[in-house]
């Protein structure tokens, strides 16, 4: 081994031989080796304020000092120019829809979602991106883009630093959003500015 | 190694550490950074022609964790960019390569770990191979242990020599404010200390950090408009050992050997060295591969990993604090080295010069 670093060594060469004692056995198909690693997870600045506000039923953005777009959830940094947030914005709990999904077969971790549910891409009044969320009381087929919405909070006694304090999002009933003006929007890209 | 094609020098250096960052998220505390390296050069992301960053996964505990600090370099416009999940000299090791390609003359390089979170020891473990010796849950630094005793009962080293290089780290990291185990003691206090790992004492394991470093690379006349004295990379190489510990020879480094004898190490004098050794043990055998004179060349003026050691920056770290060295004019040739993987698995050596 010490002339040669890329001969194998001694050991290696030759057939394997089986013990007597395992001759025959079944092969083994799969092993199965569990990993699991616990972390004390910190969501950093940004999301800290965000979700200790959650739980007073307040929704913080925070605003790019470069092309004043408001981004939420924040995170801390413009995600446009690269810089740390010029400021925190507190949005309203009210917004359309921007986009959305109907699901019609079960998720098999989520019990609680019953098919047919619609998931929608909710643009807050005064944030400049969309937000995740369920669209609910309304039949999914009725959601449409363009349509007000607004958020259903859980019980003031069971809210916690946590997204899921927003059980939904119900419409409001006012008319459609007209979506034809993305620049109002903020969602221009700065790089053609 | 032929000689590259390009003369890339490392042009500009940030850097980050402290024991915990435990209120700040990954791309938080980078974004600082990135923009005082680039801002240093008077550049921005726009000027890059590559971006290329190292973190890991494991450590975030979660997945593609390092998109979220991509956020932080102002993507928009797209730009053109990269990932290693190594530390970040292997990325600096990529945007290098992608210069000596042609059509680029910057690239802008980070590196970062937030290890606090999680139990290190363990998140090491899931380095190891799958079937057979992770699902043993090895403690990382017992590993590392083992391979100290390997060292002592064979008679590579001495447990007063580790001391020493323990005592030179803590001596040097006085000086640096981005250590963070930086109380001198003397080699006989050292000694005095009780075994945590036998044969390891405390001072021999590394003092864990939070962190992350950025660096800007330049080519060429690039480099000098941006630099007074850029640190040219005259030589980078990498190689690994085998994954499996019991095929390897523990007691020396192959991989760092040939590493540093393809960066061309020995090609010239050594002013100074800075190693990314995490156990003394390590520093040891890595001075042993390189081929370092101990009274010729300065070895870890920073403290090295064993003053601060952040999980996939401390290589990148490395090569900033020798690049820094070159820039002060504090030494004309440095050697900065990164390792990766458990007891020195896979090994990186970068020569750096000044004019």
């Amino acid at each position: 081994m010490a002339d040669d670093p890329l001969a194998p060594p001694a050991a290696l060469a030759g057939d394997v031989t089986v013990p007597p004692a395992v001759a025959g056995a079944e092969p083994v198909q799969s092993v199965c080796t569990p990993i699991r690693l616990s972390y004390t997870y910190t969501p950093g600045k940004a999301l800290s304020r965000y979700l200790r506000a959650m739980a007073e039923r307040r929704i913080l953005g925070e605003r790019c000092g470069v092309t004043g777009q408001v981004f939420v959830p924040p995170r801390g940094v413009s995600p446009l120019a690269g810089t740390t947030t010029a400021g925190v914005v507190e949005l309203a709990d009210t917004g359309y829809v921007d986009s959305f999904n109907i699901t019609r077969v079960p998720i098999e971790r989520r019990p609680d979602l019953k098919p047919p549910y619609c998931s929608a891409w909710i643009v807050l009044d005064g944030a400049s991106v969309g937000f995740m969320g369920l669209v609910i009381n309304i039949a999914p087929e009725e959601v449409r883009i363009g349509m007000r919405v607004r958020a259903v909070w859980k019980p003031d006694d069971e809210l916690e630093t946590s997204a899921a304090n927003i059980l939904g999002w119900e419409p409001t009933g006012e008319p459609d959003e007209v979506i034809d003006d993305y620049e109002r929007l903020g969602r221009a890209d700065p790089g053609r500015a | 190694m032929s000689a590259p094609m390009r003369d890339v020098a490392v042009v500009s250096f940030a850097q980050r550490q402290e024991a915990s960052i435990p209120g700040e998220s990954e791309v938080e505390f980078m974004v600082p950074l990135m923009e005082q390296a680039k801002a240093a050069v008077d550049l921005t992301q726009a000027d890059m022609g590559f971006t290329c960053s190292g973190s890991s996964d494991f450590l975030a505990g979660q997945a593609f964790s390092f998109v979220m600090t991509i956020d932080g370099t102002g993507p928009v416009p797209p730009i053109s960019e990269s990932h290693v999940e190594q530390d970040g000299a292997w990325a600096l090791y990529e945007a290098w390569v992608k210069i000596q390609c042609g059509g680029i003359d910057t690239a802008f390089v980070y590196g970062y770990g937030k290890s606090s979170p999680g139990w290190l020891r363990d998140v090491l473990a899931t380095q190891m191979d799958p079937y057979y010796v992770c699902p043993l849950w090895p403690d990382s630094y017992a590993v590392e242990a083992l391979a100290a005793r390997l060292m002592l009962e064979g008679g590579h080293v001495s447990e007063r020599r580790l001391a020493e290089i323990a005592a030179r780290s803590r001596a040097s990291a006085a000086s640096n404010p981005h250590a963070v185990r930086v109380e001198p003691k003397t080699v006989d206090e050292i000694l005095a200390e009780e075994h945590v790992l036998d044969p390891l004492r405390p001072s021999d394991l590394p003092a864990e950090a939070d962190g992350g470093c950025a660096i800007v690379l330049a080519a060429g006349d690039r480099a000098r408009e941006l630099c007074e004295r850029p640190a040219w990379i005259r030589g980078m190489d990498h190689r690994g050992d085998a994954h499996t510990l019991g095929v390897r020879d523990l007691t020396s480094s192959m991989s760092a050997r040939l590493a540093a004898q393809h960066a061309g190490v020995a090609d010239d004098k050594v002013d100074l060295a800075e190693l990314y050794g995490p156990f003394t043990t390590s520093e040891h055998l890595l001075i042993d591969a390189l081929g370092l004179d101990e009274d010729a060349t300065a070895i870890n003026p920073s403290g090295g990993a064993l003053a601060a050691h952040t999980m996939m920056a401390s290589g990148l770290i490395r090569i900033g604090e020798a690049a820094s060295r070159i820039w002060r004019g504090d030494g004309d040739r440095a050697v900065a080295h990164a390792t990766s993987g458990p007891c020195l698995q896979q090994n990186l050596v970068c020569v750096l010069e000044g004019d």
